[in-house]
């Protein structure tokens, strides 16, 4: 990595970085936040299919 | 080929319809589609969504320009999974599901007009989607038309020709529906070739940190003799002209960012960094997506797998686009990428078939063209619904059929695609700045106002048009009259001022969202503050107990 200057390695481990953030929010997320029992989707659905059987 | 890659080429299609057939017949409507009847495994789910967002523009058109500008193109990738994963679905996600099924929005455009109880809202975004997503769609197509044409060694215009009547039918005939399962194992397979693509040029050029310091030499040995030759000299497009190009906007190496403030750092910060990372929020395809899933649980999971899938794939093709440079002085007799290929859109085409196997290259292709059948479907599935549903039906044309307009939409769609691609597949680098456009004008013209509707309440309908328009207009008159590249090709300013920019100097490399999105911001705040608040039956409505 010698080779490259600090712009690049910067991003280069802010990349390494981001991937890891994200490795770890979904890891320590993984089951959370299943039921939301407030938010009716059937409507929604009925008229996604709709469309989608129109298109 | 041989009896081993025939076999492994006709296992793999044989996969490939079994899993389609089984895929299509699990899937009876959208729901089963969208959330897989929220019973299919997270991973699954997610690189099914991977494969969608991930087109040939990224892999054939950004990793071309990896080759041409180096490894400064990591910052966008940094961008890719920072903002377009984490930010994407940690903050935005939730909010965006939650505002859009209570709303019952299932278009972007959509979202933003009830959000602010606009059907000009609605009409407006509707109508810049049909009118600029095009450009993007001509950037995917290209990409998959160029691995078609280095892979059969055929003409490009054909090529075209058929990928087009390909996507034609499979959009027609039901590709919107699509395939969970097929996604999914496209997913895979372009996850495995990107590794295996790594693996591979990493043992070519003897590892990554030699790659690297070989890339060094490589640049002086085929690059900095050009610091003599007249650019005048050069044929404009040619291989040493863009690396002449690259050399006088302040690149000095494929390891090195340019120098700072310099045109090469503005292209590449601005335009490639910003103006994708950013414009990745107010995608219309992408924004839809948060909308169908079944909690805020799928998106936790997401953020996992779409960080790891999105650093295979664009953080992989990029370093591996830059140390083509290597294998190619390497292997053809001392050329760099450019010089073998011809241009910046064949590189990782012409690399794949050159220095890969056969049976590779060919597994390689078929994940490529489905990635962009994938993504094209998507695309029109948004353009033709914002043609049908927000344009003709918020016309109030009662007695005219969406369902056949929206239809018609998508056919004209295609083709004014194809031919834009037609058109421009011989512009430098057209790919990676097209789709740069496309996100740049999503960002500057959408953004606050999606943020806006999203976390602030006292947004007005007034501020929430007036930024559009603010950010339709700066884009607009920034990519006619001031923009280095596109001023000069689209030729207005040109027609009415006898000059190509109106301003000069390194601003004219400036990307538009850079000045479009902090004016529509500012509009949108300023106008909001100054206009009456929004009722509060329909504050309830957008946000209920929030």
């Amino acid at each position: 990595m010698g080779s490259l200057d600090l712009g690049v390695s910067l991003a280069f481990w802010l990349m390494i970085a981001s991937a890891v953030l994200c490795v770890v929010y979904g890891a320590l997320n993984w089951n959370k936040d299943k039921e939301e029992p407030v938010l009716n989707t059937a409507s929604w659905d009925a008229d996604e299919d709709k469309i989608n059987e129109e298109l | 080929m041989g009896m081993i890659e025939n076999i492994i080429i006709i296992l793999y299609l044989a996969t490939l319809g079994y899993l389609g057939f089984v895929g299509y017949k699990q899937t009876k409507n959208s729901s089963d589609y969208l959330i897989a009847g929220g019973n299919t495994h997270p991973f699954v789910m997610a690189l099914s969504y991977g494969a969608t967002f991930i087109s040939t523009a990224a892999i054939v058109g950004f990793g071309g320009v990896a080759a041409w500008l180096g490894n400064s193109l990591l910052w966008l990738t940094f961008c890719n999974i920072f903002i377009g994963v984490f930010i994407a679905f940690v903050f935005l996600g939730n909010p965006t599901r939650k505002m859009g099924i209570r709303l019952n929005a299932h278009t972007f455009p959509e979202l933003l007009g009830k959000r602010f109880d606009s059907k000009f809202i609605q009409m407006f975004g509707g109508g810049l989607i049909a009118f600029f997503m095009p450009l993007y769609a001509a950037a995917v197509l290209i990409g998959g038309t160029q691995f078609i044409v280095a892979y059969f060694q055929t003409d490009y215009h054909m090529a075209l020709l058929v990928f087009s009547i390909i996507i034609t039918g499979y959009v027609l005939a039901g590709g919107l529906k699509g395939v969970m399962l097929t996604d999914a194992l496209q997913g895979v397979i372009m996850f495995v070739a990107m590794i295996a693509l790594l693996v591979m040029v990493f043992s070519a050029v003897g590892g990554m940190d030699a790659g690297f310091e070989k890339l060094t030499t490589v640049w002086e040995k085929t690059v900095a003799p050009l610091a003599n030759v007249d650019m005048k000299s050069l044929k404009p497009g040619s291989p040493d002209f863009m690396m002449k190009l690259s050399m006088s906007w302040g690149f000095s190496g494929w390891d090195n960012m340019p120098a700072f403030l310099s045109q090469g750092w503005l292209f590449v910060i601005t335009t490639i960094t910003m103006g994708v990372g950013i414009g990745v929020l107010a995608q219309p395809q992408l924004v839809v997506r948060f909308m169908t899933v079944k909690s805020k649980n799928e998106l936790n999971r997401a953020v996992l797998i779409g960080g790891i899938f999105i650093i295979a794939m664009t953080g992989i093709v990029f370093i591996v686009g830059s140390l083509t440079n290597v294998w190619y002085y390497e292997f053809n007799e001392g050329k760099n990428a450019l010089q073998s290929a011809g241009s910046v859109s064949k590189v990782i085409p012409h690399f794949i078939n050159m220095a890969m196997p056969k049976w590779f290259a060919f597994i390689f292709l078929f994940a490529l063209i489905s990635a962009a059948m994938s993504t094209l479907s998507s695309q029109f599935h948004t353009m033709g619904t914002a043609i049908g549903r927000d344009l003709f039906e918020q016309m109030g044309f009662k007695n005219i059929n969406s369902t056949l307009v929206t239809r018609i939409g998508v056919v004209l769609m295609i083709v004014i695609s194809v031919a834009l691609a037609y058109v421009f597949d011989k512009q430098p680098a057209i790919i990676a700045r097209s789709t740069s456009i496309f996100f740049a004008l999503c960002a500057s013209i959408f953004l606050p106002t999606y943020f806006g509707g999203l976390f602030w309440k006292r947004m007005t309908k007034a501020g929430a048009i007036a930024s559009m328009v603010v950010g339709t207009i700066v884009t607009s008159f920034w990519l006619l009259f001031v923009h280095f590249q596109e001023a000069k090709e689209l030729g207005v300013c040109k027609a009415l001022f006898g000059v190509n920019s109106l301003l000069s100097g390194k601003i004219i490399f400036v990307d538009a969202m850079i000045v479009a999105l902090p004016l529509s911001i500012l509009t949108a705040i300023v106008v909001s503050l100054m206009s009456k608040p929004e009722s509060e039956k329909l504050i309830a409505k957008c946000f209920g107990n929030d």
